[in-house]
């Protein structure tokens, strides 16, 4: 018989998990991109990879302390956002996702390829640089919480550090989007020449926006980390899909839809992993193996994201109005 | 207000602002924009080559000229979306060759486009904010501190207001832009443009797609422009409005300027003539026949109108 508890409580244990913490955040960062500039990044993967290696190899190889750790990650990932926005923002979007897309798949080969084994890890990737962050933990050891919430010091303080960012960087981007500079950002992705004719730096504004939306694609590497190890293969051109499908799942000009979307995403996807590997043992589904039913959960949430875009176009938080009219 | 697209009451016009003769390229007393030896090819075409120009400060000055006559690229390369092969000019005295396009446009020269580009999914309240210039909430770590640009948000909000009620879009406010119809973009966009308080307005084709019940309300705004003390550049096809408002008329043909003058006289000119009929259009129609017609149709809608 299927443990239905088990697989709610499974499920609802991903609300807060600092996974979904760190795609939220790497969601916000492409919401500023895509949904509020107009820019197509493809390439948030190879920020949040540059986050995940900038913490980990400053720690690991130069025993940075936490703060300078997170600097080197920031640092690098505006480096990136630099080279690929200096040659491409000038030109149409798509050229941009073309670029960005190559960009991230380079910095993942980067990372894995044998040469740089001893800084890097190569395919097995890094480990063992919590220890710093850990050494903040104020949290007195011990197990707090209570049903399915139920964790030790360092999972809390994962946990309230990494929702914490989560909710700085949503206020900082509702206050940023309702200000002036809000204002010229939605008009870039309008229409950028009109923006130019009345005075405004067009380049310069979407540059800013590439490094904003990129940082914090680094800052949500970071956070995926702490709780797992690097491994490259994590940073695959999926994780930008992924990322791409909380973001139209909440609402792509939205603040609150990208933390949302998150959250459902993830508990959507841990219920039917949950579910479908329980229905397989319990003999519902008998033409499938446990291992084809790992990937199914993929499949379902496929289709649950393709109901939500057809039927819901503009996410959960976005507005039917921006919708009506066909540009 | 007269559904007729020509009103009854006559602009004052301004005169007597060249040095000379009116031929093409003739110096003006008070030139606000310089234009010297500017060329533009687009592969083997050559099109826009003009040797010397001067557009006159406080005047309405429209540049006509047949399809592919280089106009519109003119203006790009004026308002800096397009960078010349050769050439310079200076705008207020300060040389603005090659700049971009911002730039120019905090100069003081702003330009509207020939297919309205009103910001669809911003309101039209946000649209016009946006054209207001030197707003230090843009500046993003101003951004984030309200208490910085607060002020100067507000009074852009009653500058916008007032614009707004001039060009009756006021009730409009706070819908998106892309609910309006085609006239009222074509009013936004001019509306917005005037936020930045420009010294000299450059209109590409102002009446394009405009119902003739806005037409009247348009005509107006321009007049009024000039009437603040703005120097307007117009590219109109609309003889009719030409005639009615503009106080210099420069006329291209094939990149050149083939004739300047006042509206009325530059008419009658042998070369506009040429450039709208071509040079042998008393022998053969040519291969397109309907654009021939429509070219005789508005040279006799010209001279009916001197009649």
């Amino acid at each position: 018989m299927i443990d239905w508890g088990a697989i709610f409580s499974n499920a609802a244990v991903e609300l807060i998990s600092p996974t979904t913490a760190a795609y939220a955040l790497a969601a916000l960062g492409l919401a500023i991109h895509f949904g509020y500039t107009g820019l197509l990044n493809f390439g948030q993967a190879g920020f949040m990879a540059l986050g995940a290696y900038g913490y980990a190899i400053s720690t690991l190889s130069f025993g940075f302390p936490v703060w300078a750790a997170v600097l080197v990650g920031i640092g690098a990932s505006v480096i990136f956002a630099l080279i690929l926005g200096i040659p491409t923002l000038r030109l149409r979007a798509d050229y941009l996702a073309i670029v960005t897309i190559a960009a991230a798949e380079i910095v993942r080969l980067l990372f894995t390829t044998n040469s740089f084994e001893p800084i890097t890890g190569s395919a097995n990737g890094l480990s063992g640089y919590k220890g710093g962050f850990a050494d903040l933990n104020p949290i007195p050891d011990g197990t707090y919480g209570f049903g399915p919430f139920e964790y030790n010091a360092y999972d809390w303080w994962l946990r309230i550090v990494a929702w914490t960012i989560v909710i700085l960087a949503c206020l900082f981007t509702w206050q940023i989007m309702r200000s002036p500079w809000g204002r010229v950002i939605k008009g870039i992705r309008e229409d950028e020449d009109a923006v130019r004719a009345l005075g405004k730096n067009v380049y310069f504004y979407k540059m800013q926006s590439l490094i904003l939306g990129g940082v914090f694609g680094t800052v949500a590497g970071m956070i995926f980390v702490l709780p797992r190890a690097v491994v490259p293969s994590n940073y695959q051109t999926s994780l930008t899909f992924f990322i791409y499908a909380i973001l139209l799942l909440g609402g792509a000009a939205t603040i609150l839809g990208p933390v949302i979307g998150s959250m459902i995403f993830w508990v959507l996807l841990s219920f039917f992993s949950g579910f479908i590997a329980r229905a397989v043992e319990a003999g519902w589904i008998p033409f499938m193996t446990s291992i084809q039913a790992g990937q199914l959960r993929f499949i379902l949430v496929g289709v649950a994201i393709m109901l939500i875009v057809i039927f819901r176009p503009q996410g959960i938080f976005g507005n039917k109005k921006e919708l009506a009219f066909v540009k | 207000m007269s559904s007729n697209s020509v009103p009854t009451a006559k602009p004052v016009k301004t005169v007597g602002m060249h040095i000379g003769e009116a031929v093409p390229g003739c110096k003006k007393k008070d030139p606000i924009l310089v234009v010297d030896s500017v060329s533009r090819t687009f592969g083997g075409l050559k099109a826009v080559d003009v040797e010397h120009l001067e557009i006159p400060r406080g005047a309405i000055t429209a540049l006509i000229g047949p399809n592919g006559a280089g106009k519109t690229t003119l203006f790009n390369l004026l308002t800096g979306f397009d960078k010349p092969d050769t050439g310079s000019w200076t705008f207020e005295g300060t040389p603005i060759g090659g700049m971009a396009a911002f730039k120019v446009a905090r100069m003081g020269q702003v330009r509207t486009f020939q297919l309205t580009k009103a910001l669809g999914l911003l309101t039209v309240m946000d649209n016009m904010l946006l054209g207001a210039k030197a707003q230090v909430g843009e500046n993003l770590f101003r951004a984030v501190l309200p208490f910085l640009w607060r002020q100067q948000e507000a009074d852009n909000r009653v500058k916008a207001l007032d614009l707004l009620a001039r060009f009756k879009l006021d009730t409009k406010k706070d819908d998106y832009a892309a609910s309006l119809s085609g006239g009222q973009r074509k009013l936004l966009e001019m509306a917005r443009a005037l936020m930045s308080d420009p010294t000299l307005v450059m209109l590409d084709e102002p009446m394009a797609g405009v119902n003739p019940a806005l037409t009247q309300s348009l005509l107006d705004h321009i007049l009024n422009l000039k009437a603040e003390g703005m120097s307007v550049l117009f590219v109109e096809h609309d003889m009719h409005m030409v005639r009615h408002i503009a106080d210099w008329v420069i006329v291209m043909a094939e990149g050149r300027v083939v004739a300047e003058g006042d509206p009325h006289e530059v008419m009658r000119n042998q070369a506009v003539i040429d450039a709208y009929l071509g040079q042998h259009h008393d022998e053969d129609l040519g291969e397109d026949p309907d654009a021939e017609k429509q070219n005789v149709g508005a040279i006799k809608e010209l001279l009916d109108d001197e009649l």
